[in-house]
């Protein structure tokens, strides 16, 4: 077990593609650390520079008290798991787990002793006789966890790990995975294109775009307060709703509607407003409202996606499946609940810090780590 | 490999033009993939017609001159053509009698052992070293691979100059180190020659193989065995070998058949018109006494003595190596 300190790493391809640029994270030791974003983004590399599979370009990693830019993959006592699970064909089950330990001189008996435990955690003490070729999907990907286990690794790189499996058996793997690694308490690294992935395994999570850290955060910090429109729309769904706005005085404009904030705006002028989709509901007297021209209805059983305009802007309404549906609403939002962001940067705009504020919106003025 | 996906590929494409006189069987119709693996005809004779044109191939070039062989081991022919007398296995216990024949069954062993060994290891250790090249790695594969483009007998002629008494560099190299290479009237050097010409020739053929089982395992398994294992080469030994078996197990049998019969040609341009103690393979032998000799009925028992061998080691093959074979 260790902390994983990246500092400035770079990675430069020959022809001088920038993948990585000069990205930083302190990984905790024990720390459950997820890399999302789109791809192309740089998280696959980030992970593959941590366990040794590609050169660093620049910067240094360091696994414990040790700088490992140059160290071995086999030497850096970290354990991947991989997308397609990476297992040894001609092996069984048995020896695809022991052969990290058989080339590192385990001894006999420690070797089956460690097989045979972390068979029992993955269950999958049935199949120790049987070829990979004669595992489903789900029992493949326990048997390349079994593979990262048995090491007792200081860390455990995981690249994608379940976007082979169908979505029932991602859910459950997703938790099996929560569960080993709270239990062994090792320093995970974790990449993904889910969002949902990200926000239910992390600790913290790294939102990556372009070879940039675009926010480092705790799930909810993030999903609260993102750092920027991109953040923004790639964490949560249904995605946040954007829209071009302009804030006057202490009153925000959408179109024609004009919102009284209550409170300073965090800025003066074109700003993008950033409206969560369950955040938004049917307006009640008195509140200030939006006209919405509904366009059509997703209906996802425990909530309603609404898709519709307001004036010439598009947006996404969850509202309750028992809400009343008309070709017009009136929707509402807190004004507490509102987001903004730089028009032309589109960095999050932050709120002054008002005593004012209420003690359970509080979460809205949270900075994030970054 | 490349053959079953073609073939199972290449069914529905051909179900889906509807043949003529071909039915589908199975609910789904057409476009059932499952369907499509069972076609029935409704003529028994269409799927004969189909299998014609390969089948009268097989039988014009392989069953009737094997069975005219059989027929003619068992008599002693005119060297004229002026008839031919039954002598039932004499010409087989002639062959197998004779000192010389048994000389050269033992140089074809070895010759076609180290011709076999040498190309595998050979074309397996540039395959692997193209592959880790990463820059400009197209440019050494086609050098690692034209040389296949040689037709054998220009091959020989090219062994032939690269042991010229005068010009060539390899007898050139030998002086070197004191040793005078002479090919042609040393039993020996003649020997040497034609496995060093044999076995390059075969080398790009084995490395165009082994290159492609190389590339068809998965990146991620390497890399997997890269954290597992340190060392490079238990990881070739452990990992990449044991993956790469089917190839190895395909090459053996094409390489020994190579060995045994493709270097007929090499062998020509090596010894032909040269003092007669040089070493021949079987094959070259079959040659000289039916061609050169005019003994049809001899040759023709060598020919199947041959045949016999090929099938026996082939089910041997199968049997026993193809065991411990691991297919994907």
């Amino acid at each position: 077990m260790a902390a994983i300190d990246i500092a400035e790493v770079s990675k430069i391809y020959a022809g001088g593609v920038e993948a990585v640029k000069s990205v930083s994270i302190d990984i905790e030791d024990g720390e459950f650390i997820v890399l999302v974003g789109p791809s192309g983004c740089g998280k696959s590399t980030l992970l593959r520079m941590v366990a040794g599979l590609e050169t660093v370009s620049k910067g240094t990693v360091k696994i414990g008290t040790r700088i490992v830019n140059e160290v071995d993959p086999a030497e850096r006592d970290i354990a991947m798991v991989f997308q397609n699970y990476a297992l040894y064909p001609h092996m069984t089950v048995y020896e695809n787990l022991a052969y990290g330990l058989k080339n590192r001189k385990t001894p006999k008996t420690e070797i089956d002793a460690r097989v045979t435990d972390a068979a029992r955690m993955l269950e999958i003490e049935p199949y120790l006789d049987r070829k990979p070729r004669a595992l489903s999907g789900g029992q493949r990907q326990r048997v390349a966890m079994g593979r990262a286990i048995v090491r007792k690794p200081a860390a455990f790189l995981f690249d994608e790990p379940l976007s082979n499996l169908d979505a029932k058996l991602r859910v459950s793997m997703r938790g099996e995975i929560k569960r080993l690694q709270k239990r062994l308490g090792t320093t995970s690294l974790y990449v993904t294109h889910d969002q949902l992935e990200a926000m239910t395994l992390a600790d913290r999570l790294v939102v990556l775009n372009g070879g940039r850290i675009e926010q480092i955060g705790r799930p909810l910090d993030v999903y609260h307060a993102p750092a920027s429109t991109f953040v923004a729309s790639f964490i949560g769904s249904p995605a946040m709703n954007l829209v071009k706005g302009s804030l006057e005085g202490g009153s925000l404009h959408i179109g024609t509607h004009a919102i009284e904030l209550g409170y300073p705006a965090p800025a003066q002028g074109r700003v993008t407003v950033g409206l969560r989709a369950e955040d938004l509901r049917p307006a009640a007297i008195g509140d200030e409202t939006l006209v919405f021209r509904v366009d059509y209805v997703e209906e996802l059983g425990a909530q309603r996606l609404v898709h519709g305009m307001v004036e010439d802007q598009a947006l996404t309404v969850a509202l309750a499946p028992e809400a009343p549906l008309a070709d017009v609403l009136a929707i509402t939002i807190s004004t507490e609940r509102l987001h903004f962001f730089s028009a032309e940067t589109g960095k999050r705009l932050y709120r002054q810090k008002v005593g004012a504020a209420p003690a359970h919106r509080e979460i809205v003025n949270v900075e994030p780590a970054l | 490999m490349s053959q079953s996906s073609d073939g199972t590929t290449l069914l529905p494409a051909l179900t889906g033009r509807r043949w003529p006189a071909g039915r589908v069987t199975g609910a789904s119709g057409q476009h059932g993939q499952t369907a499509a693996k069972r076609v029935q005809f409704t003529s028994r004779l269409l799927p004969y017609l189909f299998l014609a044109p390969q089948l009268a191939i097989i039988f014009t070039f392989f069953y009737w001159p094997s069975a005219q062989a059989i027929h003619s081991s068992f008599y002693l022919e005119d060297p004229f053509g002026f008839g031919s007398t039954f002598v039932g296995l004499g010409n087989y216990t002639d062959v197998l009698k004779s000192g010389e024949y048994l000389g050269i069954a033992r140089f074809t062993a070895i010759f076609t052992a180290l011709v076999t060994f040498f190309a595998l290891s050979i074309g397996l250790l540039l395959a692997v070293k193209a592959d880790g090249v990463i820059r400009g790695n197209a440019a050494y594969k086609t050098l690692l691979i034209w040389v296949y483009a040689i037709a054998p007998p220009v091959a020989g002629l090219i062994g032939m100059m690269f042991f010229d008494q005068h010009i060539g560099p390899i007898v050139e190299l030998a002086r070197w180190f004191g040793w005078e290479i002479k090919v042609g009237l040393n039993y020996g050097d003649t020997a040497f020659a034609m496995i060093v010409v044999s076995v390059w020739k075969q080398i790009p053929y084995n490395f165009i193989f082994f290159l492609s089982g190389l590339q068809g395992i998965p990146v991620s398994v390497r890399e997997a065995a890269a954290i597992d294992c340190r060392s490079e080469l238990r990881r070739f030994w452990t990992v990449i070998l044991p993956l790469l078996a089917p190839t190895a197990f395909f090459l053996l049998i094409i390489n020994i058949t190579y060995s045994l019969f493709d270097t007929f040609g090499v062998i020509d341009v090596m010894v032909k018109d040269k003092a007669a103690n040089n070493p021949i393979t079987l094959v070259y032998k079959v040659y000289m006494d039916g061609f050169r000799g005019n003994d049809l009925g001899g040759s023709s028992a060598q020919s199947v003595i041959l045949m016999l061998v090929v099938f026996v080691l082939t089910i041997f093959q199968f049997r026993f190596i193809e065991r411990r074979v691991h297919y994907n």
